[in-house]
């Protein structure tokens, strides 16, 4: 276990996550059993009353867990000196089995809290909430476990890692008896990735800019938004980061994070991750939104979440253009 | 202006002028927030400026250190040593140093001799390090006597002082030539304290390292990188430490915070019945409570934080010098280089600000379900 500021931060804020959604899912598990909207009964006015103290526990969780995002990958760059080999955070991150699936399931955990959160907020919107068994049987089912696994791996994480630090007991050569850590990323081959980059993303911003003319298109631009965040991760790995360090082998997706490059990983994720979680958001509560009432505020929210999903995947779009163009590397052709 | 966010600039000047005619109270809980924000702050900074100091001289280190053990303790290693090391192909700037230490009885201190790789003063004369300049009231052209190994008395003319920027690590410097030293000390010529050597490709270090352990297996090659790490664990675990002597400052300041939201006056219970009754709704009071919450909050952070900044780097850290950067009887002066970044601001934040929000969550809610009826009758 490395013991410093960070990890304590990052454990404490998982835990208080954790016993909020214990509590939430206790909470869960009353009222898919005794909601009844039409009631009058003190137990519904009890469970609608305490429905504001859960949607306010969940709203701070999750945010939490969006601060805690970006912790662990900052976290994760700064120990990198601590292990021999480890460059960055990917060497970090691959000190033992479980940084990586860590990262992922907190990746995960951002989207799902982004989906529950704008599903809340529109569910609020409408008197009857017509949601509110979904978005607790989303929480108790989905989220409550993924935030406890995740916890669980982080802190398993935590505990597993050892500094490779001079130990006076090793009389010789203290470093070649550690293996070093893998401290580099494969990506898939720049030329073909940088044409499938290119063709989701624009495909993408297109339909989101004209899914207010015709359903169909709104359709294919809030499926295609997953895929333009996959590929453009995979697109990150693959070329961006080539581009980003002018160097022809590092993969990084971490170290723009860095002051070194100017901070322009925050440039390109920020909105990215925003993007995706907006028409996340908007796609999955579009799939429980049943109810008249709900449609009707489901289609005029999410025009205004379209709108701002599709202006951030543009703004990615002219990030990654505009660090190419700028770029010193000169990746294919010449 | 969106109508949401013209909502949300009402909610706060209500919140703001609510806050204003309970000053007193809300004065309470800013201090200690401030206090805790302030304490945990300058531990992070004060441990922060000085790793990042060691990390800068670690980099001026040579990239191998070779000792000698000798039943597992370190010995003098020989010049024949040298040539083999030399010979190993990457293997640069090869070089026996000679340094040691010395008790000063006059000052109760350790001395470190040291022959310079340059530059080294002509015998008889010493460049000491600003620290002991000071313990022995010593100033360039005095003499400064020591006993050396076999009880004879050396004078050496103090020739210069070494520059102060560099006190952190010559505070206790003696540099002196290498005869003095070998006479002082009593080695015998061809014998040296330890060999450093440089590697010309950085990804050879521990290539060349295993050559050396295996050609020579009574030696200890030293990697700076090992140093480096070393260092940073060490630097971070006192951090931890000193954070976790503060989980109990943190839990009691949880505990004031969740007190103080729960313990409404009567005055306040009644503001919100009324509130209520005029119809606002309990999201509303609990946007009314999450504004105060902030605003709290951020007076606390930026206040501590300011507080912490000219504590660590206007004083040095006058109140946690002796937990987090220990002790000498030559105590190097030096100023810390200001540093703060967002990383650290971000530990914070979660340090202090989830803890508060997280207690004053579940009195607040409380507080917004309130019935109207029930405190204005």
């Amino acid at each position: 276990m490395i013991f410093q500021p960070a990890i304590i931060a990052l454990v404490l804020a998982d835990f208080l996550g954790l016993v909020f959604l214990a509590m939430a899912s206790v909470f869960a598990v009353r009222l898919l059993r005794h909601w009844q909207p039409a009631s009058g009964s003190a137990m519904q006015l009890g469970l609608e009353r305490r429905t504001y103290l859960m949607s306010t526990l969940v709203t701070f969780v999750l945010l939490t867990q969006l601060g805690a995002l970006l912790l662990f990958v900052l976290n994760a760059e700064r120990m990198a000196p601590l292990f021999v080999g480890a460059m960055c955070a990917v060497g970090t991150l691959n000190a033992n089995p479980f940084g990586f699936p860590s990262l992922n399931l907190r990746m995960a955990l951002f989207f799902l809290a982004a989906i529950w959160l704008v599903m809340n907020h529109l569910d609020n919107r409408a008197s009857d909430y017509p949601l509110v068994r979904v978005k607790y049987g989303l929480l108790l089912m989905v989220v409550a476990p993924v935030a406890a696994v995740t916890a669980g791996l982080q802190l398993a994480y935590f505990l597993n890692l050892e500094a490779d630090v001079i130990t006076s007991c090793c009389g010789t050569l203290f470093s070649s008896d550690r293996d070093a850590v893998a401290g580099d990323l494969t990506g898939l081959a720049p030329g073909p990735t940088l044409v499938a980059f290119y063709g989701v993303l624009g495909l993408t911003v297109a339909a989101g800019a004209l899914s207010r003319r015709a359903r169909w298109l709104r359709g294919l631009f809030l499926v295609l938004a997953p895929a333009a965040f996959v590929t453009a991760i995979l697109a990150v790995v693959s070329f961006i980061s080539l581009y980003v360090y002018e160097h022809p082998h590092h993969h990084c997706p971490f170290c723009m994070l860095q002051a070194e490059y100017g901070f322009v990983g925050y440039g390109l994720y920020v909105p990215l991750f925003l993007a995706t979680a907006l028409a996340l958001g908007h796609g999955v509560t579009r799939l429980f939104a049943r109810t008249p009432s709900m449609t009707a505020i489901v289609d005029e929210a999410g025009r205004r979440l379209d709108g701002t999903a599709t202006a951030l995947f543009a703004v990615f779009l002219a990030a990654v253009t505009w660090l190419i163009a700028t770029s010193n590397l000169i990746l294919l052709g010449g | 202006m969106p109508p949401w966010i013209e909502r949300q600039r009402h909610l706060m000047d209500y919140t703001l002028a609510a806050m204003a005619r309970r000053w007193g109270r809300n004065l309470g809980l800013v201090a200690v927030y401030t206090l805790l924000v302030f304490v945990l702050a300058s531990v992070m900074m004060f441990t922060d400026a000085i790793q990042r100091e060691a990390g800068q001289l670690l980099e001026q280190a040579p990239e191998v250190v070779v000792q000698r053990m000798v039943a597992g303790r370190h010995d003098l290693i020989s010049a024949d040593y040298m040539d083999a090391i030399a010979a190993i192909r990457g293997a640069r700037q090869v070089r026996g140093r000679l340094w040691g230490y010395h008790f000063d009885p006059v000052t109760a201190a350790n001395y470190t001799f040291m022959v310079p790789a340059a530059n080294a003063p002509p015998a008889g004369r010493v460049h000491i390090g600003a620290g002991l300049a000071r313990a022995r009231g010593a100033a360039v052209g005095d003499v400064l006597s020591f006993r050396g190994h076999d009880g004879a008395l050396f004078s050496f003319d103090i020739e210069g002082l070494l520059r102060a920027e560099s006190e952190i690590i010559t505070a206790d410097a003696i540099l002196l030539s290498e005869e003095d030293f070998r006479a002082f000390f009593g080695i015998r010529p061809g014998l040296f304290t330890d060999i450093s050597l440089q590697v010309r490709n950085p990804r050879e270090v521990t290539k060349v390292a295993e050559k050396i352990v295996e050609r020579f297996p009574d030696t200890r090659p030293i990697l700076r990188s090992e140093m480096q790490r070393t260092y940073a664990s060490l630097f971070d675990w006192r951090q931890g430490l000193v954070l976790t002597v503060f989980a109990g400052a943190l839990l009691a300041f949880a505990i004031l915070a969740w007190d103080k939201a729960a313990g409404l006056s009567a005055e306040e219970r009644r503001e919100i019945g009324i509130l209520k009754a005029v119809g606002w709704e309990t999201t509303d009071i609990i946007a009314m409570k999450t504004w105060e919450g902030a605003l709290v909050s951020l007076t606390a952070f930026l206040l501590g934080v300011l507080l912490a900044y000219g504590h660590v780097f206007g004083t040095s850290a006058v109140m946690f010098e002796p937990v987090l950067k220990g002790w000498a009887t030559l105590y190097p002066r030096f100023v810390l280089t200001p540093h703060v970044d967002l990383f650290q601001l971000a530990v914070l934040a979660f340090l202090t600000v989830v803890p508060y929000t997280a207690a004053t969550v579940v009195p607040n809610w409380k507080t917004a379900v309130t019935d109207p009826d029930a405190v204005m009758r």
